[in-house]
């Protein structure tokens, strides 16, 4: 019975969200974008929540990982370097447009060999040591971003890089508006399902690990790293396993980022983003996938949507709250309500709650 | 030489500002172990606060010096601001003082958002000229400069450690600090009571966040909502730096990062041949950071050994 009531469940979820961007688009494709940044946001904090959630490592500097996939794609598959450099254009005639299976998993590699690096030095760290020193991290890649423009002109600066290709599979381009059955699917929807695809196969990978004896070996180092070293855990391997796995995950993210927007400035990169990030994982509820799927939803998508709503407020206040100020002070508020009111998070995971109170002082 | 003169003394002013805020940050972490994400927007209202004042008075009481006015609104502005970390805590803080450790980060960071927000609302997002209300002209030595409000960034700097030194080592709120940092249970179980202190080290680190905030303001001549958020972070980066927890560290910290900022940002771009200039001042501080804690994991002075996760 129960089983059969999860089946329905989880058929209902899926038809739902296969045809939300149908629904959405007579709206507009702004209300379609909204969902793709939310499945965005869903991937990045899935990728967080190894690194803080099943390993306890807090990593304030995420972004980072984001920032260098974005910007491998954005180098990769843009007029950029042609433009820039004579050597490069004299070796691709046609402009720089590397395919996707190569970008991919290049970025993948690539954000997932920082994370490796920025985890090798903080081994030893602990806690909000740690802490700090991923947000240190996360600043210095922004900084570089920033400024190299010169003397070698490799990221553009704050101009940040544009036109970046969208993604083509087999000839198949996302950027373009397709017709099914005498439907027209606009590239907005296009991605949404690529990115829901992401995010499932992301799903299931977490699941996989969360039960698997890394997940658990993650666990162990989170409640207790001294215990767990006595238990015969690699810490080290492990630890470094779980920043390189998170940070894939963002780097991955980074590249669809890329594509999907087509312009990428080191702004986007800003520690607030890294931070919203951790506040989406620890709201929903940290270490448990189904509340860290729905913190990401609720803390990117809903204040999008006040965006739209917030008109008439803004008319009744003289114009001194217009919208993006609203949503600020109602993320705020959310915050720092819920954490009041719910701890442990919106949907917090039923088993390991015990562990995660605090020992007596 | 004399750039090099004029750097220090830079230095050590920028690090006396970070010095005074880092304090607040090492002592609510010795306390609480939270890492007080609101405490640069705390700065930031104090430092707006003041401006305001300024204003008013300086239109309803023409005639007054300078230096009173100046005076007054750091008055006001420690108030305002020690207040405001007082109903911070109560409101955000203190409720989840048995929860799991991320949930009052969460809500630093909320109040955070929430404490610009209403600046913004306030006192309108534009950058704001602070007026300067100090004679402006500069002293000489050995070749560098120094304004008169650096040197008052100084004094005032010096005078605070030594208050602050006196409460936390010879008062009885000092001692009740102390033991409460140590172990809040066993304190409690000696008669003290860890609200009180609590509160008593959130109202102190505003106080020293609201005199860096105005001093902040008066060297740089400009007040925002957002000015909070640099000072803030890198105050955090030498609280960490010196030893988290500790206030001799937080100081040091403050001192050695401010230091170490304006000597690279003066030399980088000769040293370097001028191909990278003084935009990656910010990230020195980082560097240095990653350096230390992987040489020494707890900070300069830091010699917390057993962890309390």
């Amino acid at each position: 019975m129960n089983s059969k009531k999860r089946l329905i469940t989880i058929l209902v979820a899926a038809v739902g969200l296969l045809i939300l961007p149908l629904i959405l688009q007579p709206f507009g494709n702004a209300w379609v974008r909204i969902a793709d940044m939310a499945l965005l946001y869903v991937l990045l904090s899935l990728g967080l929540n190894i690194v803080v959630g099943y390993a306890g490592l807090l990593d304030l500097g995420y972004v980072a990982f984001f920032a260098i996939g974005a910007y491998m794609f954005g180098l990769l598959a843009s007029p950029h370097l042609t433009e820039t450099f004579p050597l490069f254009a004299a070796m691709f005639p046609n402009g720089i447009h590397t395919p996707l299976w190569i970008v991919i998993p290049a970025a993948a590699g690539i954000a997932g060999l920082f994370g490796v690096l920025l985890g090798a030095p903080t081994l030893r760290l602990r806690g909000d040591y740690l802490a700090i020193v991923t947000l240190g991290f996360g600043e210095i890649i922004r900084v570089f971003l920033n400024n190299l423009d010169h003397p070698v002109n490799i990221t553009n600066g704050p101009k940040g890089i544009n036109q970046i290709d969208s993604i083509k599979f087999f000839g198949f381009d996302l950027g373009k508006t397709h017709n099914f059955l005498g439907f027209d699917v606009k590239s907005v929807s296009m991605y949404y399902y690529l990115f829901l695809t992401l995010v499932v196969v992301s799903v299931v990978i977490c699941h996989r690990l969360e039960v698997s004896r890394v997940g658990r070996a993650w666990m162990a180092i989170r409640e207790d790293e001294i215990a767990a070293k006595a238990m015969g855990i690699n810490t080290r391997n492990l630890k470094l396993l779980a920043f390189g796995m998170g940070a894939t995950f963002g780097g991955v993210s980074g590249a669809m980022f890329a594509a999907f927007q087509g312009f990428i400035s080191p702004e986007s990169f800003s520690l607030m983003e890294s931070v919203m990030i951790v506040a989406m994982v620890v709201l929903g509820g940290i270490g448990h996938l189904p509340g860290v799927i729905l913190g990401a939803v609720l803390l990117s998508a809903l204040p999008e949507v006040l965006r739209y709503v917030a008109g008439p407020l803004q008319a009744m206040t003289g114009g001194r709250l217009d919208a993006s100020i609203l949503r600020q002070l109602l993320i705020a508020l959310a915050m720092i309500s819920v954490m009041l009111l719910r701890p442990r998070g919106l949907w917090p995971s039923p088993d390991h709650g015990k562990s995660l109170q605090p020992a007596a002082k | 030489m004399d750039t090099f003169i004029q750097q220090v003394i830079n230095g050590l002013v920028l690090g006396s500002m970070y010095a005074l805020v880092a304090l607040g940050y090492t002592m609510v972490y010795g306390i609480i172990n939270l890492i007080n994400f609101a405490h640069g927007d705390v700065l930031m209202v104090g430092a707006l606060t003041s401006w305001s004042i300024i204003g008013l008075m300086k239109e309803s009481m023409p005639g007054t010096p300078g230096w009173l006015i100046l005076l007054i609104a750091l008055l006001i502005a420690c108030v305002v601001a020690a207040a405001l970390n007082f109903v911070i805590e109560k409101v955000a803080y203190r409720p989840l003082r048995n929860s799991p450790k991320l949930a009052p980060l969460i809500t630093a960071i909320g109040m955070s958002i929430l404490l610009q927000t209403l600046a913004m609302i306030i006192w309108k997002p534009n950058f704001k000229p602070y007026p300067n209300l100090l004679p402006s002209a500069p002293f000489n030595i050995g070749g560098a400069v120094i304004t008169t409000t650096q040197i008052l960034i100084l004094g005032m700097t010096a005078v605070s450690l030594a208050v602050l030194m006196w409460v936390v080592n010879a008062t009885k709120l000092g001692r009740a600090m102390r033991a409460t940092a140590e172990n809040p249970r066993v304190a409690s179980l000696m008669g003290v009571k860890p609200d009180v202190v609590i509160s008593a080290t959130f109202l102190i680190g505003a106080v020293l966040a609201a005199i860096a905030g105005v001093m902040w303001a008066a060297n740089y001549g400009t007040v925002n909502h957002t000015m909070g958020f640099l000072p803030g972070l890198k105050a955090f980066t030498a609280a960490v730096f010196g030893g988290i927890g500790n206030l001799a560290g937080a100081v040091v910290g403050g001192i050695l990062l401010g230091l170490i900022e304006s000597i690279g940002a003066g030399y980088i771009g000769t040293l370097t041949g001028g191909v990278l200039g003084s935009h990656y001042s910010d990230i020195f501080a980082f560097i240095v950071l990653i350096i230390v804690l992987t040489l020494r994991p707890s900070g300069l002075l830091g010699e917390r050994v057993a962890d309390r996760a």
